[in-house]
């Protein structure tokens, strides 16, 4: 219970930095946004392919947005000096894991609710399919921003920063990508679950078994 | 380590030597498979003895290095991180040679360089992490830093790989699967007759050695450049 407190504050205190400089989430969203056009232009989606092709063009946008928000993260907090104080804070260090992964998770999430009714919009998709999809949207970026975040706090160490993040995160997270892909089509072509159940496992599985490494090998990533 | 020069030479010649056994074995002795039906993919197939155990070596080079990485958070030694950052370059290493020759093999056999199936794939993926692994290494300065980076990053992309590889093996596969029960399925497969089996263990033998090899002189010189480093250090600091 003491810890859930002190991850909720992690997370307001994410989300009260965010309100007052907007310096994320509207470019996140302005982002997606733009890869979905960019899409539309480079395949030339007509109505004939665009059901094919629409799972690929979601996921590609929440992917690229959602890196930009996870190479944020742990800048913001460097370049303020901030990432100090969170450290000196009297709390584990497992809680600050789940309390920045959290706050990571909830941003791209946002993105999600706002983009994909548009998406929906724009593909041409049945509204009832929205719940379905949002579903797999939080179980996919969950799987994002587990290893997402430790990477971050990596990355914010290296010469490189910001670059080396989707260098480093994208091989690794190949799995959720193709399976929250592979669901999204199934719900698109309304497959039954059966069909896709062990995609759905697969995702699940990941988002447990790499959310939990992650969260192991925070204290080795932020030790001094 | 007393008499390291000896030692290195010796193996130096016994890995050569297996190596020049291995491909006189592989190239002159081992019989066509019968199974296969025109020269060009015969001939290719002979690829066989020197694609297996050279993607047997990335394997194990990898896996190496992340036993090597685990090792080094728990005790902090310096030499952990060596073996680590060695095996890895040995790996990337064959791991580009693996997709090379497996390309020259799948154009006569499979009439294309690349497809996207799983073993590929995954190849090609794991290629792409671990040379995420060098530059996320060359990206940081503090060398214990560094060392925890690398380890903690060598450990992840390991137990990822088994995943990528389930995950798009759910697509359809078509390469060749000779060794276990469902021997010689697959486009271009083929069964293993004694004689090919003894070739193939030869070359595993071979290549196992040259990867023995290979990552003591790369552990010696990464030693060495330590220990520069350090007189260096003591030089500048006096």
């Amino acid at each position: 219970m003491q810890h859930l407190c002190k991850i909720g504050a992690i997370i307001a205190k994410d989300l009260a930095a965010e309100l007052r400089t907007r310096e994320m989430l509207g470019a996140m969203f302005v982002f997606a946004l733009l890869v979905i056009f960019i899409f539309n232009f480079a395949f030339e989606l007509r109505a004939e392919n665009q059901r094919a092709l629409a799972p690929g063009v979601l996921w590609v946008a929440i992917t690229f947005s959602g890196m930009l928000g996870l190479s944020r993260s742990f800048i913001r907090e460097k370049d303020r000096g901030s990432l100090e104080g969170l450290l000196l804070a009297p709390v584990d260090r497992g809680v600050i894991f789940l309390g920045k992964m959290l706050g990571n998770a909830l941003f791209i999430v946002i993105i999600d609710c706002i983009i994909l009714p548009v998406f929906v919009v724009l593909f041409d998709i049945p509204a009832a399919a929205l719940p379905q999809l949002a579903m797999i949207a939080i179980l996919g970026t969950l799987g994002l921003s587990g290893v997402g975040t430790l990477f971050s706090a990596m990355a914010v160490h290296t010469r490189a920063r910001e670059v080396l993040l989707p260098v480093l995160l994208f091989p690794l997270i190949v799995p959720v990508i193709l399976s929250a892909v592979k669901l999204s089509a199934a719900v698109l072509d309304r497959l039954p679950f059966a069909e896709v159940q062990s995609w759905f496992s697969l995702l699940v599985v990941f988002d447990i078994v790499f959310g939990a490494l992650s969260f192991l090998f925070f204290d080795y990533v932020i030790e001094e | 380590m007393q008499n390291p020069a000896y030692l290195m030479t010796g193996l130096l010649i016994v890995t050569g030597l297996l190596m020049v056994a291995a491909l006189v074995l592989a190239l002159g002795v081992a019989p066509d498979p019968v199974n296969l039906a025109t020269p060009t993919e015969r001939f290719a197939q002979r690829i066989f003895y020197f694609h297996v155990p050279n993607w047997w070596v990335g394997f194990l080079a990898y896996l190496v290095a992340a036993v090597a990485g685990a090792l080094y958070l728990v005790s902090r030694q310096e030499r952990w991180d060596a073996v680590g950052v060695s095996s890895i370059e040995i790996g990337l290493t064959f791991n580009t040679i693996g997709l090379i020759s497996g390309s020259l093999w799948a154009k006569p056999t499979w009439n294309t360089w690349w497809t996207w199936e799983p073993r590929l794939t995954t190849a090609a993926i794991g290629w792409l992490m671990y040379v995420g692994y060098l530059m996320l290494r060359s990206a940081i300065e503090n060398p214990q830093r560094r060392a925890r980076f690398a380890a903690v990053f060598s450990i992840l992309a390991f137990l990822d790989v088994p995943v990528i590889f389930l995950a798009v093996r759910w697509w359809r596969t078509i390469h060749p699967v000779v060794i276990g029960a469902e021997g010689g399925q697959g486009i271009g497969g083929f069964a293993l007759g004694p004689t090919i089996q003894l070739v193939f263990f030869v070359c595993l033998g071979a290549f196992t050695l040259l990867y023995v090899t290979l990552l003591w002189m790369r552990l010696r010189t990464e030693f060495l450049s330590h220990r520069v480093e350090r007189m260096r250090q003591r030089l500048l600091f006096r």
